[in-house]
């Protein structure tokens, strides 16, 4: 069952002013997955993910559980699809409980100060997952970025939804967060969640992802386990890299080691 | 530090100036040439007193009061969510030309002496140019546009609109009306009567009304514009919507007013020490604000004695703009950076 398509997308494709962004991209994901996003600067893997999460226009269909994106009402999207974009920007300084508990608002939950029980057990749920619960009352716009980004991730976490899409999560975090975050994720997805990660850290998708999707120039180049997708042809052909392989406590270990 | 008041003070502080604009509106009512107690005031306004007294608060300083609670209201109202639409804490109508726009709108209509006050000629003008200006401001600074540019595009239009106004009163051939014009524009609720309130408060509560409808919406988008999607807000959608609101509000009342500054840029920021900086929750607050600095000022003009009457607008700008001016020293740091 669960290996089952969940997330499926047919001849998907993104036009950006007159220019295609992405083309054609099919693929099937199954629940408790997580998928790493790969790929040069540029290749599309954010237009990608926001086609997913119906964000922006797209050709071609994404279904979710059979369901066509399309056919469904903005808060019922919101409800299935949890999206977590760069940057983590927050523009007032609200409190970090407040920031998290805005993950509850496609269920409903527009105040933060009203939450029923169940809502505010998903809010403590996502805090407690990403070790933000001690500066619940304090400020968002007073944290480190490290401590911010467990905050966004805390409120993508709160939506609870089926599906949790991640743009970058671990940019410019020290190698501790980046380890703590993708446990999160992996946490998330060995839970039930479809988890598609967007990175630029091949060792981390190497190691914590069980498939990899790499795109290249709008279009889909590979898929599948990460060793199988991350070849030497396509670390050469894509990425420009050589890659030094090998496996450590039962996981793959693939570095970028030089210029080809 | 704890950043967030809790519920409990937040109700304290809204309370609070609920009373403190009750307090002003019964203020109001009694200062004038004939100075009345509060307790005459509010016996001649629940039918008691003579009759004289009655109709001195009834009819002569009831519209005003009325028209200084509505208008400061909806300023404060829609500087509130204006800030929350773009972000923003030096958003504010009168910065980005929603007044003087809807002023050159009403104005229009008095030079073509159409402006009778039992026709609705001058607030659907002021209400289009209003929504004019405010949907001029987003096309031209764009969906993700920093405080320069906001402030440029502002700039623009106000200035356009100001040129504008100009114009009309160049063309106009009767000079008194042009004086009238003149007089109008420095914005006033002196001699206001029971039709201005009937002309204006439509419009300002169907904009009121309309802001509020989307304050949840305003919390969603302070992850920005791309989040707030993804959590259910079309936020095409609510940018009409509040460009709608403002529009008809403030159109609505500087129909009747004329052009009335500042006041929708000073009360967030008034409130956000008090109340925290949720954009949602600033809202009713920044109203009260709104409607307690308007009601203060409008008092204050009829006691500071001056050979000629001081018109209010004039005086909310006198003060609103010193305050903006501290707003862009605090803000210095934003702005220089604030190209991108």
């Amino acid at each position: 069952m669960s290996e089952s398509p969940f997330v499926r997308t047919e001849h998907l494709g993104v036009s950006l002013s007159g220019r295609a962004v992405l083309r054609d991209v099919t693929i099937e994901l199954p629940r408790r997955h997580l998928v790493a996003l790969v790929g040069p600067n540029g290749a599309g893997k954010t237009t990608l993910l926001r086609a997913l999460a119906g964000l922006i226009p797209s050709q071609g269909s994404v279904t979710i559980d059979g369901v066509a994106l399309s056919a469904l009402p903005l808060r019922e999207r919101a409800k299935r699809f949890g999206y977590l974009p760069q940057g983590h920007l927050v523009h007032w300084p609200l409190p970090v409980r407040d920031v998290v508990a805005l993950g509850r608002y496609p269920h409903g939950a527009t105040d933060p100060a009203r939450l029923s029980p169940h809502d505010e057990a998903a809010v403590a749920r996502a805090m407690a997952a990403t070790d933000v619960v001690q500066f619940g009352d304090r400020s968002v716009t007073e944290l480190s970025g490290g401590e911010r980004s467990r905050v966004a991730l805390a409120r993508v976490l709160a939506v609870e939804a089926p599906v949790l899409l991640a743009d970058e999560p671990t940019a410019s975090l020290d190698p501790r967060y980046q380890i703590d975050v993708m446990r999160t994720l992996r946490a998330a997805a060995d839970a039930g969640t479809l988890v598609v990660v967007v990175t630029h850290d091949l060792g981390l998708a190497a190691r914590f992802a069980d498939s990899v999707l790499v795109l290249s120039d709008g279009q889909l180049v590979a898929h599948g386990a990460p060793e199988v997708a991350l070849s030497d042809r396509i670390m050469a052909e894509v990425f420009r890299v050589s890659a030094y392989r090998a496996a450590h406590q039962d996981s793959a270990v693939i570095l970028p080691w030089a210029g080809v | 530090m704890v950043v967030a008041p809790g519920p409990a003070r937040r109700a304290m502080v809204t309370a609070g100036l609920a009373v403190l604009v009750g307090l002003l509106a019964i203020g109001s009512l009694a200062i004038g040439p004939v100075k009345l107690s509060p307790l005459v005031v509010i016996e001649a306004l629940f039918g008691g007193g003579g009759d004289v007294q009655q109709v001195i608060v009834q009819e002569i300083r009831l519209p005003r009061t009325i028209l200084a609670l509505a208008i400061g209201g909806i300023l404060g109202l829609s500087g509130a969510a204006l800030q929350g639409l773009l972000r923003n804490p030096l958003a504010s109508p009168s910065l980005f030309g929603a007044p003087q726009s809807a002023a050159f709108g009403a104005v229009l209509m008095i030079a073509l002496g159409w402006a009778d006050v039992r026709s609705y000629a001058l607030p659907v003008a002021g209400i289009t140019m209003a929504f004019v200006s405010v949907f001029a401001l987003l096309a031209v600074a764009g969906r993700n546009a920093g405080l320069l540019l906001l402030i440029l595009a502002g700039l623009a239009i106000s200035s356009f609109a100001g040129a504008a106004t100009a114009l009309v009163m160049n063309l106009s051939l009767n000079p008194f009306a042009t004086l009238e014009i003149a007089f109008w524009l420095l914005g006033s609720l002196e001699d206001r009567s029971f039709r201005h309130v009937m002309l204006a408060l439509p419009f300002i509560v169907a904009g009121a009304l309309l802001l509020m409808s989307q304050r949840s919406a305003f919390r969603a988008l302070s992850l920005g514009e791309e989040t707030a999607q993804s959590l259910g807000v079309d936020v095409g959608r609510l940018r009409l919507l509040v460009i709608a609101g403002v529009a008809l509000g403030v159109g609505g009342g500087v129909a009747v007013s004329g052009t009335i500054g500042f006041i929708g840029l000073v009360a967030p920021h008034l409130m956000r020490p008090l109340i925290g900086h949720d954009p949602a929750r600033l809202l009713v607050p920044s109203a009260l604000t709104g409607a307690a600095l308007l009601l203060a000022a409008d008092i204050a003009v009829r006691l500071i004695p001056s050979t000629s009457d001081i018109k209010v607008g004039v005086l909310t700008s006198i003060i609103g703009v010193p305050f903006f001016l501290y707003l862009i020293v605090r803000e210095r740091r934003a702005l220089g950076g604030g190209v991108a």
